[in-house]
């Protein structure tokens, strides 16, 4: 479902007297549906990096990125925005909403993207609020003022609202009390259970420990030291 | 499926400094463009040139229209693309008084819309207007007031109801934010995304602000001294910039 072969990945400063920073190379991944695989590293190794060239938000130097058969790495922008919509969800750690949109529509919205029957997509989105412990009365309002936990949930809602075929996971446990992250861990679970292939950061070890199948560390695609 | 718009090497020169040049891209139904770039940097003049209120000095602007297919709408006569203005197209102006009669009603800016395409039925064009007030968000009670009663933020939704009323297939924007506050902002951009989704309007939207294109637009062009420096998928452009300009642009952007 996702498979990366010798992805490099720099970035050229040009306001910076045109400083290459060569953050990745080498990087190779395959993921089949129905399995988890987590990145490891540490800070600044580019964990999140290959997350992101896995998405197309960085453009990848080198190499080839298929998720779902589709070269993220050369496609036009309408084929990585329908990879979005239909094959490839994204749970990152930060919540980014137009201000003033309810909880609810947030979390509908990948449905409705997709053209699902609002009463549906609502129905689905309500459901998921309401596993992830999100009270009723947030519901009708703008994500953008509630805490940071309460903003990771409703990330994680959206995230799985569409029964993704590939999912990537920016440390979806994180900032979750005990009760919350066993609910994210079922949802990654069933997400496993249905063919889903997911690519995620855990910093958390014993989140790690249940839902990936195998780990990959990110240090292997760091570039040597250039002499 | 096939673009709805496919412009290819636009050119406009003032005399002998360019506008723009070389702009080539394809819009595809349904698809939300972003053009960024400083003052000067030529994205009006583009903008103006592929809406007709400018003749550019080269290229073509093929757009898909209802009635004939593909069609150049540089070198169609003035009368066809003034009707195309009023039935597949809509324009935003940054002022909303350049895009409304400020001596007619609320209700009268809409249903003369509607009243240039050929309504002429009195009950069913008030209806809409009604119907469009609701929709961006302004109590029908003010249907006859004129738009100068109305604040900045009401008049510019006035402006996108009379624009979209009639049902066009593109929308052009010209800092359909600029000069609004931060607040105000918000929930005119929060309306744009909801009417763009539903009615599955394209658009190409010309901003100088990179948190109006981020939240509303899935391409995104940048441009500098008349020309296109880099394009793509928004998200991509912004967080992983490839040329110097775009980095600096970027880079600029004050952090709240």
């Amino acid at each position: 479902m996702i498979d990366i072969r010798d992805v490099s990945k720099s970035f050229t400063l040009h306001n910076q007297g045109g400083a290459v920073i060569r953050v990745m190379e080498g990087a190779s991944l395959h993921v089949a549906p129905g399995e988890c695989v987590a990145l490891t590293g540490a800070s600044g190794a580019g964990k999140s990096t290959l997350m992101r060239v896995i998405y197309g938000n960085y453009l990848a130097a080198s190499g080839s990125v298929l998720v779902g058969g589709l070269d993220v790495a050369r496609a036009e922008p309408r084929e990585i925005l329908r990879l979005r919509r239909e094959v490839l969800g994204y749970v990152s750690q930060f919540l980014r909403v137009v201000p003033r949109v309810p909880t609810v529509e947030v979390v509908a919205e990948p449905l409705l993207a997709l053209g699902v029957d609002p009463e549906a997509a609502r129905a689905r989105a309500e459901a998921l609020l309401r596993r992830l412990n999100i009270p009723e009365r947030l519901w009708p309002l703008s994500p953008t003022t509630f805490s940071g936990g309460e903003q990771q949930r409703v990330n994680i809602a959206r995230g799985f609202a569409h029964a993704y075929p590939a999912l990537l996971l920016d440390e979806p446990t994180a900032s979750l009390d005990a009760e919350n992250r066993a609910v994210v861990l079922e949802l990654i679970a069933e997400a496993k259970a249905r063919g889903a292939a997911i690519v995620g950061i855990f910093h958390d070890v014993e989140a790690r420990a249940r839902v990936c199948d195998r780990v990959v560390d990110v240090s292997g695609f760091t570039p040597g030291v250039a002499a | 499926m096939s673009p709805l718009l496919r412009v290819a090497g636009i050119e406009k020169r003032y005399g002998a400094r360019i506008g723009c040049a070389d702009v080539s891209f394809d819009l595809y139904p349904g698809e939300v463009m972003g053009i960024v770039g400083e003052s000067g940097s030529g994205k009006s003049t583009l903008l103006n040139c592929l809406a007709g209120h400018l003749a550019p000095d080269a290229g073509q602007v093929i757009f898909d229209t209802w009635r004939m297919g593909p069609v150049d709408t540089v070198t169609m006569s003035e009368p066809e693309r003034r009707m195309l203005s009023r039935t597949d197209w809509a324009f935003v102006h940054q002022h909303a008084r350049d895009g409304l009669r400020m001596s007619v009603s609320a209700g009268g800016n809409i249903g003369e819309r509607l009243m240039a395409v050929g309504d002429r039925h009195y009950g069913r064009i008030r209806a809409a207007a009604l119907d469009w007030l609701d929709r961006v968000e302004i109590d029908g009670a003010r249907i006859d007031d004129r738009p100068s009663a109305f604040s900045g933020g009401m008049q510019q939704r006035l402006q996108i109801a009379r624009n979209l009323v009639t049902g066009p297939r593109l929308v052009f924007m010209d800092e359909p934010t600029g000069g609004l506050d931060v607040s105000v902002q918000a929930r005119l951009l929060d309306l744009l995304r909801g009417l763009v989704r539903r009615m599955g309007l394209s658009a190409i939207i010309v901003t100088h602000d990179l948190a109006v294109v981020r939240l509303l637009a899935d391409r995104l062009m940048v441009m500098k001294d008349g020309r296109v420096v880099e394009s793509g998928l928004t998200d991509q452009v912004l967080d992983d910039p490839q040329h110097g300009y775009t980095q600096l642009l970027v880079s600029s952007v004050l952090q709240v």
